[in-house]
């Protein structure tokens, strides 16, 4: 019950403060907005007891990406940003696919909800005493069964790297 | 009323904490003024209470009946919401920390030091907003320059606690101090580096001098709380002493030992645990003697009441020593007193020490330049940081197949941490000589 209310609650901010991401003229507003939406996801995993997520949610997205956009944000001239009308020529386009989308998981949702066993795989609760600790959890598998898409992962990330570093380093 | 079982304990704590902390941090200030004071060869506050003891008291008053002034074209949301962000991030990193073995609000969290250490990052976020909100100049240069530096030093800070995690193998608070209980050595000890590296890293995470670029007053007023007045200053304010007790906290836990007493595995150097109980003892015999020569008569009762309060907390530190030795019949009975009441005793008392060393730099270092500042935390720190992980890493690796644990996985370790440095000097050598052959001499970039 209390379980509920507090998914209801953090799913609901998540949702509402998307919509008001894309809404927001002011793109200092929007970055609040979405700061908002990414802590009520990171409370959707904590709630789920994926304590190992929740916090990475925070220290990366909250604490990391959303710093450096904050930052950005500033930086650049905000006013001609802010009188530019922005992703008006997409706006049937976009409605049009997320109509599409809306329908697919709904159809899925309710498709799975007619026959039971199939669908949208129902895990069974585990009390939360019972749980083995998570990140360590998350650390096996990495390391094991899911070793080569982690390295490619992380080769990936350093290709970026050393790209940003050549592309932004002055020439003398 | 299951519900209320569950929760209440830590409700209270939390409720607790809420409400002492602005006081301990006013108390915070006033040894900060006290201790500036004396470096400086002069008295500080003598004025409210007998040597200023009731200044942060009136301070608070102060702050909280002068007029609160929002600039006409602020942001006025945002401008509110600011400072709550600030003071609200820091107060709920307090929640992970273990102050004793059984004192925790939030107990037993999994990933309870990335808890702590994500969440008090966000009070960056307070800070850049507010100085966005003021729509001032000065304002904007700090809250700039406070993101730049944050997230430049959080790269070194999260990469030294790697290698104390790398030695506790948990992220759960209490664990990690069982751990270094277990090894019978502070993890600061086995790798002195990581923690040189966390302690510069978190006072330009705290924004204090000598990196206080953010707030320097010489040059931005100060920086992004200048719009800011009264109650909502004092609540920015409140965050930044806080998350000093939280940075110092974290490396009292992984580094220092946390609650343990030094040496606690050393039978024969039992006689530290009369160490508190005299502390308490000879400051309360000193308040004592300074009272004849307070001048009011208010004020000698004033501290006639501050060394009873000392004598009280040294009677409670000795029960649990000298219960055991009258006793011996007793001493299971005392065994968890003892753990909770000395446990935060040495808790605070490493907390203090490590904070007195951030003060004392302040008023010994000058201000870092914002391009010296950045090049410290990039081309030094950070490479420093992550060679000392790999190398430590592969210490732990040959102490594995040694079977080296406690103080003899110093013998691993230690040249590794030396290693790292003299690695990490060599690439800072290497980096100037290019700079000085390139680039002749240039203004220095204000804020990037």
């Amino acid at each position: 019950m209390l379980d509920q209310a507090i998914f209801y609650l953090f799913a609901g901010v998540a949702v509402v403060s998307a919509i008001l991401t894309v809404t927001r003229r002011n793109a200092v507003h929007s970055a609040i907005f979405l700061i908002t939406a990414l802590l009520a996801t990171a409370g959707i995993f904590l709630e789920l007891r994926a304590e190992f997520l929740f916090i990475v949610q925070i220290i990366l997205y909250v604490g990391g990406i959303m710093v450096l956009f904050v930052f950005v944000i500033m930086l650049v001239n905000l006013d001609v940003a802010v009188r530019q009308l922005q992703f008006a020529r997409q706006k049937w386009v976009g409605l049009l696919i997320s109509l599409a989308l809306a329908a697919q998981v709904g159809l899925m949702l309710w498709s799975s909800r007619k026959i039971p066993g199939q669908g949208v795989p129902v895990l069974n609760a585990v009390p939360a005493d019972k749980l083995p600790p998570n990140s360590e959890e998350v650390a096996k598998s990495l390391f094991s069964s899911y070793l080569l898409p982690f390295e490619i992962a992380s080769v990936l990330l350093l290709v970026a790297m050393i790209g940003a570093v050549v592309m932004a380093k002055k020439r003398t | 009323m299951e519900f209320m079982k569950q929760y209440w304990a830590p409700l209270v704590c939390g409720l607790a904490i809420v409400a002492v902390l602005p006081l301990i941090v006013g108390y915070v200030v006033l040894v900060e003024r006290k201790i500036m004071a004396d470096m400086q060869a002069r008295l500080g506050p003598m004025r409210v209470g007998p040597h200023g003891l009731l200044q942060p008291i009136a301070d608070a008053v102060k702050l909280l009946i002068k007029e609160d002034i929002i600039p006409d074209d602020a942001d006025k949301l945002v401008f509110w919401l600011a400072p709550v962000l600030s003071v609200g991030a820091a107060l709920l990193a307090m929640a992970g920390l273990a102050i004793g073995p059984a004192f925790q609000i939030a107990q037993d969290i999994n990933v309870g030091i990335l808890f702590v250490v994500g969440v008090s990052a966000m009070g960056i976020f307070g800070i850049v907003l507010g100085g966005w909100a003021s729509n001032s100049h000065y304002s904007l240069m700090g809250a700039l320059r406070s993101s730049a530096q944050l997230v430049s030093y959080e790269t070194a800070a999260g990469m030294a606690l790697v290698c104390g995690l790398l030695f506790a193998g948990t992220l759960n608070v209490t664990s990690i101090v069982e751990a270094q209980r277990n090894q019978g050595i502070w993890f600061g000890l086995l790798a002195p580096v990581a923690l040189f590296t966390y302690l510069v890293a978190s006072i330009a995470e705290t924004n204090r001098a000598p990196f206080d670029l953010p707030e320097a007053e010489s040059e931005l007023v100060a920086g992004y709380m200048t719009e800011f007045s009264g109650f909502r200053w004092s609540l920015y304010f409140l965050a930044e002493y806080t998350n000093m007790i939280v940075v110092a906290s974290v490396a009292t836990t992984l580094f220092l030992g946390g609650w343990l007493r030094p040496f606690s595995e050393t039978r024969w150097l039992n006689f530290i645990d009369f160490f508190p109980p005299l502390l308490t003892a000879v400051i309360g015999v000193y308040c004592l003697m300074r009272t004849p020569k307070q001048p009011a008569r208010v004020q000698q009762l004033f501290m006639l009441a501050v060394a009873g309060l000392c004598f009280a907390v040294a009677a409670v530190l000795a029960s649990p020593v000298l219960v055991p030795i009258a006793k011996p019949s007793l001493a299971a009975a005392v065994r968890p007193f003892y753990a909770g009441i000395h446990g935060g005793f040495w808790f605070i008392f490493k907390v203090s020490a490590y904070i007195y060393f951030f003060m004392w730099l302040r008023f010994t270092l000058p201000r870092y330049r914002f391009d010296q500042l950045m090049r410290l935390g990039w081309h030094f720190l950070i490479p420093l940081s992550i060679i000392n992980v790999l190398l430590i890493g592969i210490a732990m690796i040959v102490g594995v197949y040694y079977h080296l644990n406690g103080w003899r996985l110093l013998l691993a370790t230690l040249p590794a941490s030396i290693m790292a440095l003299i690695i990490a000097l060599f690439i800072l050598a290497l980096d100037q000589k290019g700079e000085a052959q390139k680039a002749p001499s240039r203004a220095p970039d204000s804020y990037a």
